[in-house]
Formats: C-alpha cells, sequence, structure tokens
C-alpha cells in the first residue's frame, strides 16, 4: 500500500504532498525535511530504495524535483518504481514538458491527475488516455 | 489599508519572493486573515478560490482548520467547480478524527445518486480516502450499485472505494464479494486492476474467502496469459510490456492462493515459467514483473525446477549493472537462504562482492546475506571477506559485522588456533563495537586451550605493545599476560618467531594501561590484577609491583582502591600465602555469570561468612511462641559475638581465612534417650555453604532382647526455625543391636537463635505400646551459632 506520495524540490520545499495514511500536520513537515535531507545525500550510482523506519521509499530524480512515495512492505518496489515514471509521463502529455513551475501554478490539477490514477494507496489506473479524459473534458468545460 | 486578497498564482509568487522564513510566515498570516474575512462574509462565487489558497497554504504546513466548514459547504454547491475544491479540500483537511466528516455523509450520498459521472467520480474518490466506518456503512449499498452499472469510469473507482470500505468495515465484505467473480471477466484494465485488489484484501482479511476464491486461479492465470501473449497494444504498453502493472497485481494475488495449496500451485506453474521465461528484461518495467514472479514460485508450492528457475533469475539480477535490481535481488535472496539453501550457496561469490558496493542499503543486504550462507566449509574465505569488510565498512554496520563474525567463528572454526587468531583481529579492527560477553568468551576460550597459552600470550603482547586504545582487546591481553607472563618470557614458542621480552617491559606496558586515560575502569582493574599475579610468576624483584600497588592504594576509584589495599596486604601480611592466591585460574565454565573481574579462586568460599556477625541477636523471648509445648522459662539470650573491627582491617577480615575455616569440624553428637535398651542419638552436620541449616540425623538402636516395632518419631521446634521431617529408614529395631532406624531432619535457623526442640517417640517394645515426650534443651553451641 503507498502511504504518500510527495513532491519535493532541492530547496526542501514540497510542491505537492499527498498522504494516505493519516499523520499530524506537525510531523509532516518533520517527514518531509528528513526524507529530502536521505535522498539528497545519496549519489546516482546508489540504488532508488531506501529503508526509513517502518517504510520504504523510492524515489526518482527529475531535474531539480524529487518524486518519493513511501510504501509498506507489500509492494513491488520495483512496480511503484515504474509508477513514477508513468506518473510523470502523463503529467508531460498534459503540460506538455512539464516542469516545476506548471506544478506549482496548477496543483489542483496534478491533484486531480494523482487521484486518478492512485486511489487509497492502491494504483487504480495507468493508462494515459483515460487517466486524461476527465480533466480534459473538465477543461472544455471551464472553457465554454 | 486592506490590502485586495490575492489570486491563488499571484499567493504562491509572493510566497515564492520571500527570502526568509519569517517574512514567508506573515505574507501566509496576512493570506489566512483575508480567507477568515472571505469565509466569515460568506462570498459565495470566491469561495471556492480562497479555498484553494487555504490547501496551497496547508500543503506548505500551516494550519487550515477554519476551512472544513467551508469544505462542506462547497461540496454542497451545484456549481462543478465548487464541488471539486471542496472535496479536494475535504480530503485534504478532514478525517475521521474531526466530527464535521459526517456532516459529508448526506452530500456523498446525493452526488453518487446523481448520474452524473465526474461527480460520483469526485464523492467515490473523497469516500474511498477519508471514510470513516459509520460512512461506509451508510453508504455500503449506494457503492455496490455503481459496481455493476456499465460505465468503466465510475465502476473502477467503485471497485476500489469497495477495498477501502471492506478495509474499515470488515462486516462489509459479505456484500462485496459475489460481484467479484463477475467483475473478473471484464476487458477494462482499470475495473480489473480494482478487481484484483478487491479480491486481495477479501482473501487477506478472511480465510473462507480465500477457499472461496481459489476457484478463480485459472481465470487468473488466462489474464496473465493473455497479457503476456497479446504482444503489443497501445493502450497499455509500457516499455514494451504490456500493462506491468495489471501483471504485477495478478501475480501477486496468485502468490496469495497459492500459498499452502497444492492444486493451485500445480495450475499456476506453467504461467509461471512461462512468464519468467518470455519477458524481456531490459527495461525496468521487465525486471519487475520478473520480481514479482520470482516471489510468487518462491511462495507458492512450486515444482523444484521452477525454484531452480527462480534462484536463477536472482542470480542474473545480481550480476545486473543497475543498482535497483541488485538491492532486489539480496532482498529476496536472504527470503530464500532458510529453504534452498544449496541453491543460493552457488552465487555466494557474486554476493560477496556486493559487499563491496559503496551504497549504504546494498551492502547492508548482502552482510545478511553473507553472514547467512558462511557454513563449515567455507568459513574461512568468508571470514577474510568479512574482515576485510568490517575494516571499510560504514560505522553503523560495524557492530552487526563484528557479533555476526565472532557468531560464525564460534559456530564454525576449524581449529582454535584460527578462532582465536580471528576474534583477536576483530577486537584488533573493531573492538569499540563487539558486544560486552566477547571479552569473556575469549578468555574461557584462551584458557581452555592449554596448548595455545604461549602463543596466545605472545600474540597478545605484540598487539596491545602496539595498540593500548581498544578496550576489549587491551581487558583479554593484560589477563592473558597475568595468567601466563611466565611462558611470554620464557622466550621459546615454535608457532611465532621468538621473541625477546624483558621483564621491565612489561610490566611498563601494564603501567601504561594503568595510567592511560583512554583505559575504563574495568580495564584499569584488569589491568592491576595482571600486575600482581605477576609478582609470582616473575623471577625478579618485586618492588616495582609493590609500589605502584601501593600508589592505587589511594586512588579515587573505589574499586582500584579496593584491590590496591587487598594486593598491599597481600605483600605485607600475608606474603606466605601470596603464591597460593595468585595461582594460576581453573578453567571458567562457560555459560556462568560473566564478570569482567576474575577473581582469584580462592576468594569466592569467604563470602558467606564474612560479616554476618555483626547483626544482633534478638532476645531469647522473642522466639518461644504460641505453641505451649516449649515453656518461655529460660532466659539465656545468647551473647552476640562481639567483632570491633577498625575500619582498615574490616578488608583484612576478608583475607582471615585461617580462623574462620569452614572446614567441617565435626559437631559432637548428643544422645536424648535412653529408655529399656531403645536409645536414641542425634548427630550433626552443619554444610558449609548454607550456614543456617542443620542437618540432624536421628538414629534408634535397640540392645534389648525385644523388637521396637511401629516406631514413629515426630518433632517440634520454635516457629523461628523451620524444620523438615525425611522418610525414616523404616520403623522397626530388631533386638540385640539389629540395624538401627535413620532419620534426617533438617532445621533451618536463619536467626541463629539457640535450638530447642521437643521429640515425641512413639512405638511397641516389650508387647507393650509407649509413648515418650521430651525435650531437648543443650543442643552443642556449634549446632546453632
Amino acid at each position: 500500500m503507498i502511504k504518500f506520495f510527495l513532491m519535493v524540490n532541492k530547496q526542501g520545499q514540497t510542491r505537492l504532498s499527498r498522504y494516505y495514511e493519516h499523520v499530524e500536520i506537525n510531523k509532516r513537515t518533520i517527514l518531509e525535511a528528513d526524507v529530502i535531507k536521505t535522498c539528497l545525500s545519496r549519489s546516482k550510482e546508489q540504488c532508488s530504495f531506501i529503508e526509513y523506519k517502518d517504510f520504504k521509499l523510492i524515489y526518482r530524480q527529475y531535474a531539480a524535483l524529487f518524486i518519493v512515495v513511501g510504501i509498506n512492505d507489500t509492494e513491488n518496489e520495483m512496480a511503484v518504481y515504474e509508477f513514477i515514471h508513468n506518473f510523470v509521463e502523463v503529467l508531460d502529455m498534459y503540460f506538455s514538458r512539464v516542469s516545476e513551475l506548471d506544478i506549482m501554478f496548477n496543483l489542483d490539477k496534478v491533484h486531480i491527475i494523482l487521484d486518478e490514477m492512485v486511489l487509497n494507496g492502491c494504483i487504480v489506473e495507468t493508462n494515459k488516455t483515460r487517466i486524461l479524459a476527465p480533466l480534459l473534458i473538465l477543461d472544455k468545460m471551464a472553457e465554454s | 489599508m486592506v490590502l485586495q486578497s490575492l489570486k491563488l498564482p499571484e499567493l504562491i509568487q509572493e510566497i515564492r519572493g520571500a527570502k526568509t522564513q519569517a517574512q514567508e510566515r506573515e505574507v501566509i498570516q496576512k493570506e489566512c486573515a483575508h480567507i477568515r474575512a472571505a469565509f466569515r462574509e460568506g462570498d459565495a462565487p470566491q469561495r471556492h478560490r480562497q479555498l484553494a489558497k487555504l490547501l496551497y497554504v496547508h500543503m506548505l504546513g500551516y494550519p487550515a482548520h477554519f476551512g472544513q466548514m467551508e469544505c462542506l459547504k462547497l461540496i454542497a454547491s451545484p456549481r462543478f467547480t465548487d464541488k471539486r475544491v471542496g472535496y479536494l479540500g475535504a480530503m485534504l483537511l478532514l478525517d475521521e478524527r474531526q466530527d464535521a466528516h459526517l456532516l459529508i455523509t448526506n452530500s456523498i450520498k446525493n452526488d453518487l445518486s446523481q448520474g452524473i459521472q465526474p461527480v460520483q467520480g469526485l464523492a467515490l474518490c473523497t469516500l474511498s480516502t477519508m471514510g470513516s466506518a459509520e460512512m461506509c456503512r451508510d453508504l455500503a449499498s449506494e457503492v455496490e450499485r455503481l459496481l455493476l452499472r456499465p460505465s468503466p469510469y465510475i465502476r473502477k473507482k467503485a471497485v476500489l472505494a469497495a477495498v477501502h470500505m471492506i478495509r474499515k468495515v470488515p462486516e462489509l465484505s459479505d456484500i462485496f464479494l459475489p460481484p467479484c467473480t463477475q467483475l473478473l471477466h471484464e476487458r477494462h484494465h482499470g475495473i480489473l486492476l480494482g478487481t484484483i485488489t478487491l479480491i486481495t484484501e477479501l482473501c487477506e482479511q478472511s480465510p473462507a474467502a480465500l477457499t472461496h476464491f481459489r476457484q478463480v486461479v485459472p481465470q487468473l492465470v488466462q489474464i496473465l496469459r493473455t497479457l503476456v501473449m497479446s504482444g503489443y497494444s497501445a493502450e497499455h504498453s509500457v516499455s514494451g510490456i504490456s500493462d506491468p502493472f495489471l501483471q504485477v497485481q495478478v501475480l501477486r494475488l496468485l502468490r496469495i492462493l497459492g500459498r499452502n495449496h497444492e492444486e493451485s500451485s500445480e495450475a499456476m506453474n506453467d504461467m509461471l515459467a512461462q512468464v519468467a521465461t518470455n519477458t524481456d528484461t531490459s527495461r525496468n518495467a521487465g525486471n519487475a514483473v520478473l520480481y514479482e514472479t520470482v516471489l510468487t514460485i518462491v511462495d507458492i508450492r512450486s515444482a523444484s525446477g521452477l525454484r531452480v528457475l527462480a534462484v536463477n533469475i536472482l542470480g542474473r539480477f545480481l550480476l545486473n549493472s543497475d543498482k535497483n535490481i541488485r538491492y532486489v535481488a539480496l532482498t529476496s535472496l536472504l527470503r530464500l537462504v532458510q529453504s534452498d539453501h544449496s541453491a543460493v550457496q552457488r552465487h555466494r561469490p557474486t554476493v560477496v562482492e556486493c559487499l563491496r558496493e559503496p551504497d549504504a542499503s546494498l551492502s547492508r543486504r548482502a552482510l545478511e546475506l553473507s553472514l547467512a550462507l558462511v557454513n563449515s566449509s567455507n568459513i574461512r574465505s568468508m571470514t577474510q571477506e568479512l574482515q576485510g569488510f568490517l575494516i571499510s565498512c560504514p560505522v553503523d554496520l560495524r557492530a552487526d559485522c563484528a557479533s555476526g563474525i565472532l557468531l560464525a567463528a564460534e559456530r564454525f572454526a576449524p581449529t582454535k588456533r584460527w578462532h582465536i587468531d580471528t576474534i583477536m583481529q576483530v577486537l584488533t579492527t573493531a573492538g569499540a563495537h563487539v558486544r560486552d560477553d566477547a571479552v569473556a568468551n575469549l578468555t574461557q576460550l584462551i584458557g581452555g586451550a592449554e596448548e595455545l597459552h604461549a602463543y596466545s600470550v605472545r600474540q597478545l603482547y605484540s598487539a596491545l605493545a602496539a595498540d593500548i586504545s581498544q578496550q576489549p582487546l587491551v581487558q583479554v591481553a593484560a589477563w592473558c599476560i597475568g595468567e601466563y607472563g611466565d611462558l611470554l618470557l620464557s622466550g621459546s614458542c615454535e608457532e611465532t618467531e621468538p621473541l625477546q621480552v624483558q621483564e621491565e617491559e612489561v610490566l611498563t606496558l601494564l603501567e601504561n594501561v594503568l595510567q592511560s586515560h583512554l583505559s575504563l575502569p574495568a580495564t584499569r582493574g584488569f589491568a592491576l590484577t595482571a600486575l600482581m599475579k605477576l609478582s609470582t610468576r616473575f623471577q625478579g624483584d618485586n618492588n616495582r609491583i609493590r609500589q605502584i600497588v601501593s600508589i592505587y592504594g589511594s586512588c579515587l576509584d573505589i574499586e582500584l582502591q579496593q584491590r590496591a589495599v587487598e594486593y598491599n596486604a597481600l605483600f605485607r601480611k600475608y606474603d606466605h600465602m601470596r603464591s597460593a592466591v595468585l595461582e594460576k585460574m581453573p578453567l571458567v565454565e562457560h555459560g556462568e555469570s560473566q564478570d569482567d573481574e576474575p577473581r582469584e579462586g580462592k576468594e569466592e568460599p569467604w563470602n558467606p561468612n564474612k560479616e554476618v556477625q555483626s547483626h544482633p541477636e534478638p532476645p531469647a523471648s522473642n522466639l518461644l511462641d504460641l505453641l505451649d509445648l516449649l515453656d518461655s522459662a529460660n532466659g539465656d539470650a545468647p551473647p552476640s559475638p562481639a567483632l570491633d573491627l577498625t575500619p582498615g582491617d574490616s578488608l583484612l577480615h576478608l583475607l582471615d581465612f585461617p580462623s574462620t575455616a569452614p572446614t567441617l569440624a565435626p559437631i559432637p553428637g548428643l544422645k536424648v534417650f535412653d529408655r529399656e535398651g531403645l536409645q536414641m542419638n542425634l548427630s550433626f552436620v552443619r554444610p558449609p555453604e548454607t550456614p543456617s541449616l542443620l542437618l540432624i540425623t536421628a538414629t534408634a538402636t535397640n540392645t534389648s532382647k525385644s523388637d521396637v516395632t511401629h516406631f514413629v518419631c515426630q518433632a517440634a521446634v520454635p516457629k523461628s526455625f523451620q524444620l523438615q521431617l525425611q522418610i525414616p529408614s523404616g520403623n522397626t529395631v530388631p533386638a540385640q543391636g539389629g540395624p538401627p532406624i535413620t532419620q534426617v531432619l533438617r532445621v533451618f535457623n536463619p536467626s541463629k537463635a539457640p535450638l530447642r526442640m521437643r521429640l515425641r517417640l512413639t512405638y511397641n517394645h516389650f508387647g507393650q505400646s509407649v509413648q515418650e515426650t521430651f525435650e531437648v534443651k543443650d543442643f552443642p553451641l556449634e549446632t546453632w551459632q
């Protein structure tokens, strides 16, 4: 089960955070800071799976942004690693060449995309067209 | 001047522009004030913007609970944009712990029955994120209805909402169980993915569901087959593999269903083999599927050929250059090593190589796996590798590595000498990280290996001469030098090159250890005792040792001071006993309480006897009890033995062994009864290790012409004693000096009160039954003092 999904940049600022299991607000900031510190201290040759307290962290770096997913031990780490890439590809398709600023200024849309893909800690949809379909309809409605 | 409230992008810009944490907080607080004011005013069109800003602020970690009611209002509004933000806010801000969450139930219910897909989707999403148990119960029927609606968009969400519901309220699984089989027939991958998750959840929750779902194994196999064989499908393919996420989920479910179940496992065997061989491993997605396959093969009752295939796949993973794959392989091999030990052994060289990885998670896994792979045939090479690792590994792994090496050495050591060498090397490289009992183990080991005494003392001496900072090593070396110092000096040892050591050098070294600020107090204790022992081992003059010992007589550390004073006394007053006291130690038994300070063997027996006499005896009247068998006339309060000890001598008392020697000095027996040829004698034994115990053996002898039969002896003692009567040897004493009856009485006398006893004898003698009761008062002093 996915416990949380974070996008944090190199300076430690959280760009997206989604928790699938309840964590206190003050603990969240500490957790995020800790997680980003661990990820930053790893070099390129080290593997992307870290054991952290009672979760496993799987992280991937895209330019200056780290996407970190915390899972418990029932999940297949490599599948989640693939999933992160899938998510980024969806964002890429929607925003055409997504950048950190896109994510910051369209946070609600990114949340919707994430909700289409992960529900309650489980992966539900990975097909890009299907994920983006409701969002495109929404955009059309908003324009008109 | 009140600033206009900002739009969300502008807010974000402002926050980004803030240079310091304090500035950012200021901006946010101002904005929150605006938001609160806007909420109070109830400005409907702008509400969603305000909430959006609030959510952004919440993500940064600032409190946002005042937005909860706004979420509710927004959800209830008919506009989609409002609903969207409202539901998002509900998901982020509300959860079970807040009281407001129940208010959403109604809104969700309305939205679910509305029939507008995006709205339903939102509602389902929110429900599955933060639905509490009550909400789930209320809305279960709605969700079930949606499961069967034609639209796949809703169905896939409904399925996952169902997963959440049964997690919260396990009873609802009855509702959701029947549709599952039908849903498996769907072609839509989203629904399939959700259904499989649902089935997995159901199976994990109840074994009954597990048996029910075993029948769908063929269907799952079929799904997998279509996925693997179908070739390229644009919709689902991820780097050449068709829908790896679905494959992984199916494999996991197969694993759960096939565990411990022969039939299902057999049905899956072929498919698993096919997946394992056909999957393209050049990309990560393929490797993910392969990894899941391997895990499944390992868990179910698979054919042995399949298991070998799995281990080989893992071995291939290990050789892969991608670190993630190596990590995954090491983790799975660790799981396998218990059951398929020999198969994993084949990959030992690769595992050992992984020890050298710079990555901490990898080397930790490799260390665990290597330790699990050590056995008697590869112990030497493995230990060498592990020791090499120990030198270079990160600090947090050192303790594990060191204790692992020591454990492995203990289990598989080929020779004692190798064992001692290994332990010494570990102590030299990682002495600070070993467990506490390593020192004790090593001393016990060395003590037991007589032929290696000379060798070990030589090695330890050289190691100590090189470096006195590693405490465990110093402790063991000090002990060894103390015990076998004569072997060190004798100069001849065939196993190492001859080491010419002078007495003075050894003493200097031990003195350095004593004075070094790196030494722990325990280490100093070792060193001091070692110096003392050397005074008997070395032939030379003892002046230097006496000097050192007397200096420490005024040391601030109490332990050292006590030792020094005792040793001083040994030199001064008890010189004649010094060699006896400081003899070589006998072998310590393994498993006894290991204290760091091996005391000279003879000091132990003195413990029970010392300092007992300081308690004043209670007056005799307290002892005489309510049992009025005994009269309370006597007032012979026993004198408390006067021991006025001066403080300096109190320690000497410990060494005062000749006078209170607890050897079994015979206590005079007592004749207590004599009538018509039947005599009863009491003999006493006081075992030295239990001073308050007195063993009385009552012997009844018969010198008369007639037998004594039905002889029964009963005894009573005052309440402060405890009495146990053991079974007599018989109850007949034949005439004319036949074999007597003996009976043992155990008297426990913790308060050392004078012993009194009342005895009652009943027997038949000369054709008459006799009963005699009498009291015994004058027991010898040694029986109770």
